[in-house]
């Protein structure tokens, strides 16, 4: 029964989509007060009809329902209970389900919130959310039914995949589908904008804090989904530009090309066109993302949750959007206005330095991607494309970029001093050069690359906290909730950046093989292995290592790293033991038995500040929110919304 | 200055900047490629001297051996195989009979050294390039 309430919810959430995606558009173009009024009922409605189907897959899955198919794919009996709520989006269907709910909550968030905005622009905003929705539960409804029954039903389940039965699984999809499809919002803001033919610094303003929402949440799982393969996939590695990888890393790219273009078109006016197509394109990389993940076309860690046959409609939908959106700004674009002129050396110029190297950024990771699959859609053969290449191509791309973050935010709007500039920025420059020469020592061995990672984050971390300093000074000790946003985020790029160049030149990683009493040294550490034996888990049979953690002689610690053998799916994983600290991380993971004498393969990293990456990540996301909090966005928007002609002035 | 010139710095200063990238990008790709190439293939001498290229197919049953961290097995495409060494831990689903691509450099001897070995994160699922590679062995 609880299925087919669940179906039924699905079937009417359509319905109130459809017309949560027509009649306000209709009635926006006619001045129908009654049509346009729809918007809001109609995307609330949608969200509660979603939630209530969502929630009906979620007992479905608690309840263990193997006569639903889906649920019989992607459970078991034996699986915790929190898994199974979890296995909700561990596959194909349900993670689609998961993206419309969370559309249509992005939906339902601007229907509540946007009580200053004209009706109409929350009309048009909420209806091209409708239609994006509308195409979604389309492809859900038609081709993707996480409710179908499966006749006779499964005694048991065959299970979920046991590298998904991790606390990662919990959160890393819905952080990032709560990223990605925030995009959707600063789309449908900016096609609003340009049905509307009204594209000014009111519309900047309201669209500003949810692309930063999204932008945030967009970070916070990317990032949790790297420190998940960090530790889950007995990786040890942070990043490996796989190609799922890229997928969310390209709308992020985008959408922060997007954050410091919108800051333009606020302040001053500029850059309108510009920032539509970005708007576009975060929301069309979004897209491609899911396309890519969903359509099993990509060879990836994440290939187990897909189906060749159904990306096709996802292309389509991709294609939809796209081409429309880009039809409409063709159409509309070249009445739009240019906005205010600036020098040379500016605000605004430093912000479109950013926004080109962002897109190049992005086009480059776009272009590693999509490489492979062209190549053998043209049937020229197959091929792969490493991290080398997206080392070298991005490297050189992100350390302007980097180096811009601390001289941006100084310059003024209009026309900047370089000198006054310069003059601020003497300190940072001598306490990063100095970094670059000290921290590098103090670690162990100087290479240019680690003294160019030192010397950028100081200079970044650095010159934003003398800017906050400054700022304190003349602003009487308080600054703009905003202000600390920007500055919070990126001193988080310092720390992230720090991070990765540390991690990076002084890791240390060693497979080797070991008996009991051997001891293995790594990054001044001594790892004795006292035993391995043989543990039970609630589905899982493991053998658990038991290592003791020692430095100059005296023990910190025993880590019990686990290899597991699943009874359902027959699968061994690895679960890696991590003894996490604020300056480094050991990590240590059992390889397989090697002989008769008793010895295993044993994997030992030692991986100094590599939770500064994460840490970094994290602040940038703190920064984010911060900004989205800004009492601006509350107070002036009425303000605003009525003075368009002073705002674009 | 005048804004016309102005703004002909930001389009030539633009155009340049994405220039240059775009020659990055290019030079990048065309050293950083690895080639799909399947073990008969290998056998016809079509794989790179000196360069790394990736080996799709089937670990041949029985063909693992371990000496120390050091493994050596066979990949096969059901028609021909090549015999490949690795050192360190294998994926955990890298098994005998399964499929696997792993990447690396071919020795003079027509030993392949791996630097990488990949196998997927599910018992049922076959690598595309392993499937490719048997695919293309079984229709000649």
């Amino acid at each position: 029964m609880t299925p087919e309430l669940g179906h039924f919810a699905l079937i009417l959430a359509f319905v109130a989509t459809l017309m949560q995606g027509v009649l306000p558009l209709i009635g926006a173009q006619r001045s129908q007060a009654q049509w346009i009024a729809l918007a809001r009922p109609a995307a609330q409605t949608h969200f509660l009809l979603l939630a209530f189907s969502f929630a009906c897959l979620a007992q479905s899955f608690l309840a263990n329902d193997f006569s639903v198919a889906y649920v019989a794919q992607n459970s078991n009996t034996q699986l915790p209970a929190i898994y199974r709520f979890a296995a909700v989006w561990g596959g194909h269907e349900g993670s689609l389900l998961l993206w419309v709910l969370m559309l249509s909550g992005w939906g339902a968030a601007v229907s509540v919130t946007s009580r200053q905005l004209p009706e109409v622009m929350v009309a048009r905003v909420l209806a091209v959310l409708g239609l994006v929705s509308v195409g979604m539960l389309a492809f859900i409804l038609f081709t993707s039914n996480p409710f179908a029954r499966l006749l006779p039903a499964a005694a048991e389940g065959s299970d979920l995949n046991p590298l998904l039965q991790d606390p990662g699984l919990v959160f890393h999809p819905p952080m990032l589908y709560m990223g990605y499809v925030g995009f959707a919002v600063a789309f449908a803001f900016a096609i609003a904008a340009l049905i509307s033919g009204r594209l000014d610094a009111a519309w900047a303003r309201w669209s500003r804090p949810w692309t930063t929402a999204a932008w945030c949440f967009l970070t916070i799982g990317i990032a949790m989904g790297s420190w998940w393969a960090y530790y889950e996939l007995g990786w040890g590695g942070w990043w490996f530009w796989d190609p799922v990888e890229n997928a969310s890393f390209m709308p992020w790219l985008a959408g922060t090309a997007l954050i410091h273009s919108l800051a333009i078109t606020e302040k001053r006016g500029a850059f309108k066109n510009w920032t539509v197509l970005l708007a576009i394109a975060a929301f069309s990389l979004s897209l491609l993302g899911t396309f890519l993940v969903r359509s099993g076309v990509l060879t990836s860690v994440h290939a187990f949750a897909s189906d060749p046959s159904r990306g096709v409609f996802i292309l389509l939908l991709l294609g939809v959007v796209i081409g429309s959106s880009l039809a409409l700004f063709a159409w509309r674009a070249p009445k739009v206005s240019a906005g205010g002129a600036f020098a040379l050396v500016s605000r605004e110029t430093m912000l479109l330095i950013n926004n080109v190297l962002l897109v190049v950024a992005t086009g480059s990771v776009l272009l590693g991607t999509l490489y492979p699959l062209l190549i053998d859609a043209l049937g020229l053969g197959k091929l792969s494309v490493g991290p080398p290449y997206f080392n070298t191509v991005f490297v050189p791309v992100v350390v302007p970029l980097l180096m811009l973050i601390a001289v941006g935010p100084l310059a003024r709007w209009k026309q900047a001093d370089l000198r006054d500039m310069a003059r601020r920025l003497r300190l940072s420059f001598v306490l990063a050069l100095l970094a670059g020469i000290i921290l590098p020592q103090l670690m162990g061995t100087w290479t240019p690359m680690t003294a160019l990672g030192c010397l950028l984050a100081v200079w970044i971390a650095s010159s934003t906290v003398f800017q906050i300093v400054e700022r304190l000074k003349i602003g009487g000790g308080s600054a703009p909730t905003s202000f600390w946003g920007m500055h919070l985020a990126h001193f988080g790029i310092a720390v992230f950046v720090l991070g990765v160049t540390l991690v990076g030149g002084y890791q240390e990683e060693k497979d080797v093989r070991m008996q009991t009493g051997d001891v293995v040294s790594v990054g001044g550490y001594q790892l004795r292995l006292l035993s391995i034996s043989a543990a039970p888990g609630p589905n899982y049979r493991a053998s658990v290592g038991e290592f003791e953690l020692s430095k100059n002689g005296r023990v910190l610690k025993t880590l019990h790293p686990e290899k597991r053998q699943y009874f359902s799916s027959q699968m061994p994983m690895t679960e890696a033991a991590i003894d996490a600290g604020f300056t480094r991380d050991i990590y240590v993971s059992l390889g397989e038995p090697l002989d008769q004498q008793g010895a295993w393969s044993v994997r030992v990293y030692f991986k100094p500040f590599v939770d500064w990456i994460w840490g970094g990540c994290l602040l940038m996301a703190a920064g984010g929110f911060l900004a989205v909090f800004d009492r601006r966005y509350r107070l002036r928007v009425k303000a605003a919304a009525s003075l368009p002609a002073s705002a674009t002035a | 200055m005048k804004p016309r010139h102005k703004r002909i710095a930001l389009i030539v200063g633009g155009l340049a900047s994405i220039t240059i990238a775009a020659i990055l990008v290019l030079k990048a790709l065309d050293s950083n490629i690895a080639l799909y190439i399947t073990p008969s293939d290998v056998i016809a001498g079509k794989a790179p001297h000196g360069k790394a290229f990736r080996m799709g197919g089937l670990v041949k049953q029985g063909s693992i051996q371990r000496e120390g961290m050091t493994t050596r097995f066979a990949i096969t495409d059901t028609a021909k195989e090549i015999p490949v060494a690795y050192t360190g831990i294998l994926p955990d689903l890298f098994r005998d009979g399964k499929g696997a691509i792993v990447q690396g450099k071919l020795g003079a001897d027509g030993l392949f050294s791996a630097s990488e070995v990949l196998a997927k994160h599910d018992e049922n699922y076959m690598p595309p390039e392993a499937q490719h590679a048997i695919e293309q062995a079984q229709k000649k």
